[in-house]
């Protein structure tokens, strides 16, 4: 019976996704001593409120992004910083052809199902664009993204025309706030659909498998009758495509395009995100759930500060050291620097029973 | 073969870039450069304009007042430069100014420190520099001629003398303010921080939280939702510019809290934009004290001055004022001063560009 129970422990501390979960849960109970309030959901203004709801909420785009971070890192070994800047892009297509070329509208000059459709597109080029640049003609990553990274933001002025456009028409805000009665914000929605379907498809056909084999082995993988080129280009696509799905959101909530605000380092969280999840940075092997429970992480930790009323100055520091604590914990050297101790500890008990019979 | 294509690739993506990047600011510098250094007209006043680039309506509006001031029609001969909010591009600039012998430079750093070495640059050339809007952080005052630009610690102290009157005459017992700050280290946050930090020590208000609203509209949404679950009882909300104030009216009403004079809660807010003053026509922005982006006649009465011999001020703040929703309060006294309150109608609005 001990034996079993012994067993079961090992069992779930070894899954892939017990640490993110722990960091999560570790990340939340200091609410539970600081802010008693925090975990308490009320239905106010016929819409659910509370600190949590804004955490699911609030982390939506994060989740999104690292969804497709969570891919193209596993494929090509490497991050894409342009998401940010390819957000501002989309968002600013989107605002700019609803708009009708005008800094603000009252009223949709054009349908929003085509706006959506074009400014995806837009983003899916972006993306395609950097995995052309990774995949076909094997820049690094970091400086192929580079590119569109600095030159995003100029791009989405441009759109813009420089403004910050303004779209005041009450069914832009759906995406970014409530769908008619409905209590919960639309993005959780969006949040999980895009999880919804990325996992299907990695279930459901070889893909997953496709992606984890080029990352960790793309020559070999090459040679096994893959088309590891095709796979790299195919994940900076969805991730292009991601950041629009993304941008589309953050735009909604504020209906217009801050073209140099939307998306402002969100890249940084999102790989940042992939990290806290568990997954190596270098490529292969993947968790997808365990990105998205580290961008959840991740807001509940800026919500969790403003809940103790940290000072903004301060913000980055705290956040700072819960991330150091929170990366260590994860890093195997010091996993394998505990199961040095443990093996230490139950060999000098062997030893002192040993000594005693 | 690889390298060589990368290397071939690059070359095309960055001259593609540069042609992009000039093709749509350069123009306006290009057809105003024409007859510059040509000195021969005496009557003619050439003056150099860095100006930081076009990221807002703001910014805008502050180049086109200079655009306006210094026209032909005006006798000046302005060459207008588009940093686009690179350092390095506006010392190039003023390099370029010192080059062609403009008459004087004026100067909108994006940066307060790294400015000495072009500054004694243009000092030795006997230029003055007219610097605008931001301050820049010299070894040595005597680098550039004047300053002109906002007093953001007096529009704070405007905003809050406004509060404490309007709370007098509204009968409000109490007043518990919230404070949405702008990006942190920025003067106007620093500012009108300072402005009603002093505020609430003279009037004993209730100042709930401080948090950065980063002056951005997604970044105020955000931190007005979390303030409102904190505090039950908020009834002022002291936004840092016009956007952050949106955000946090989104916020509030998404609560189901109201807005206004005869709502929940008061949001107060700063720059008047049009955007801004719309919702202050409203009364969703109760206040909305202005940042007056319109400095090229106050850079003309220093060149003028100047150019008579004569000194002028070191520092020179530009006219602000302060918007409200009807007329409660006629005017707030700091400092000793009187400044009028401008009550909001559709004229306001429409007389405002930007």
């Amino acid at each position: 019976m001990r034996m079993n129970k012994s067993f079961d422990i090992k069992r779930i501390t070894g899954m892939r996704l017990f640490m993110p979960i722990v960091c999560l849960l570790a990340v939340l109970l200091i609410n539970v001593i600081t802010t008693p309030g925090f975990f308490k959901i009320s239905v106010n203004n016929g819409v659910l409120y509370g600190y949590i709801i804004d955490v699911i909420n609030r982390a939506s785009e994060l989740v999104v992004l690292a969804v497709g971070m969570t891919l193209v890192t596993a494929a090509s070994g490497g991050q894409d910083i342009s998401v940010g800047a390819v957000m501002a892009v989309a968002a600013a297509i989107c605002c700019q052809i609803l708009s009708g070329g005008d800094v603000s509208t009252n009223a949709f000059q054009n349908p929003f199902v085509l706006a959506a459709i074009v400014s995806l597109l837009g983003a899916a080029l972006c993306g395609a664009f950097n995995g052309f640049l990774v995949a076909r003609l094997n820049i690094q990553p970091m400086v192929a993204t580079l590119i569109l990274f600095t030159a995003g933001r100029g791009i989405a002025q441009l759109i813009t025309k420089g403004q910050i456009t303004y779209v005041r028409v009450e069914s832009y805000k759906l995406l970014g706030g409530y769908i008619g009665k409905c209590p919960i914000p639309t993005p959780i929605f969006a949040a999980v659909i895009v999880i919804g379907i990325i996992h299907f498809i990695l279930k459901k056909t070889a893909l997953g498998l496709y992606i984890e084999s080029v990352g960790i082995n793309a020559t070999a993988s090459r040679l096994v009758g893959l088309n590891s080129t095709m796979i790299k280009f195919l994940t900076y696509v969805i991730c292009g495509f991601m950041a629009g799905i993304a941008g589309l959101i953050a735009s909604s909530r504020i209906y217009s395009a801050d073209a140099n605000n939307i998306g402002l380092n969100l890249e940084m969280d999102a790989i940042l995100a992939v990290a806290l999840g568990g997954n190596v940075l270098g490529g292969g092997k993947f968790s997808l759930m365990g990105s998205v429970i580290g961008a959840y992480t991740i807001q509940a930790l800026t919500t969790t500060l403003y809940a103790m009323n940290v000072s903004a100055d301060q913000l980055p520091v705290y956040k700072a050291i819960v991330v150091v604590v929170i990366v260590t914990l994860q890093s195997p050297v010091f996993k394998k620097a505990v199961a040095n101790l443990k093996i230490k500890r139950s060999t000098k008990k062997l030893a002192a029973e040993g000594g005693n019979q | 073969m690889k390298k060589r294509l990368l290397a071939a690739f690059m070359c095309v993506a960055m001259s593609a870039a540069l042609v992009a990047g000039c093709g749509s600011k350069g123009n306006t510098s290009d057809t105003e450069t024409k007859d510059t250094g040509s000195d021969s007209e005496s009557s003619v006043i050439t003056v150099g304009f860095s100006q930081v680039g076009a990221e807002s309506d703001w910014r805008t509006a502050n180049s086109q007042s200079m655009k306006n001031t210094f026209s032909k029609e005006n006798g000046y001969d302005l060459i207008f430069d588009d940093a686009q909010q690179k350092q390095e591009n506006q010392i190039t600039a003023i390099r370029n100014f010192i080059q062609q012998e403009v008459d004087y430079i004026v100067l909108a750093p994006v940066t307060e420190t790294g400015w000495d070495t072009v500054l004694q640059e243009a000092k030795d050339a006997d230029i003055p520099v007219i610097i605008v809007d931001r301050m820049v952080d010299v070894s040595d005052d005597d680098l550039f001629t004047a300053w002109v630009g906002s007093d953001f610690e007096l529009e704070g102290k405007k905003a809050c003398a406004w509060l404490n009157d309007y709370a007098e005459a509204k009968g409000m017992k109490e007043i518990n303010i919230v404070d949405i700050q702008g990006t942190i280290g920025a003067s106007a946050q620093i500012g009108r921080t300072k402005g009603l930090e002093d505020a609430v020590k003279e009037y004993g208000w209730n100042l709930l939280a401080s948090q950065s609203g980063e002056f951005t509209q997604a970044k105020g949404q955000e931190v007005m939702e979390s303030m409102l679950k904190q505090y039950d009882n908020i009834n002022v909300v002291y936004c840092e510019n016009d956007n952050e104030a949106f955000g946090a009216i989104d916020a509030i009403e998404a609560a189901g809290k109201t807005v206004g004079p005869d709502g929940d809660i008061l949001v107060m807010s700063f720059d008047s934009t049009n955007a801004g003053l719309t919702d202050t026509l409203s009364g969703k922005i109760i206040l909305n004290t202005e940042c007056n982006p319109l400095h090229g006649p106050r850079v003309e009465e220093i060149i003028q001055k100047l150019k008579a011999g004569e000194a002028p001020d070191k520092l020179a703040y530009v006219d602000e004022g302060i918007f409200s929703y009807g007329a409660d309060v006629a005017s707030v006294t700091v400092d000793g001063k009187d400044y009028a309150v401008t009550e909001v109608t559709e004229d306001v609005i429409s007389e405002r560009a930007y």
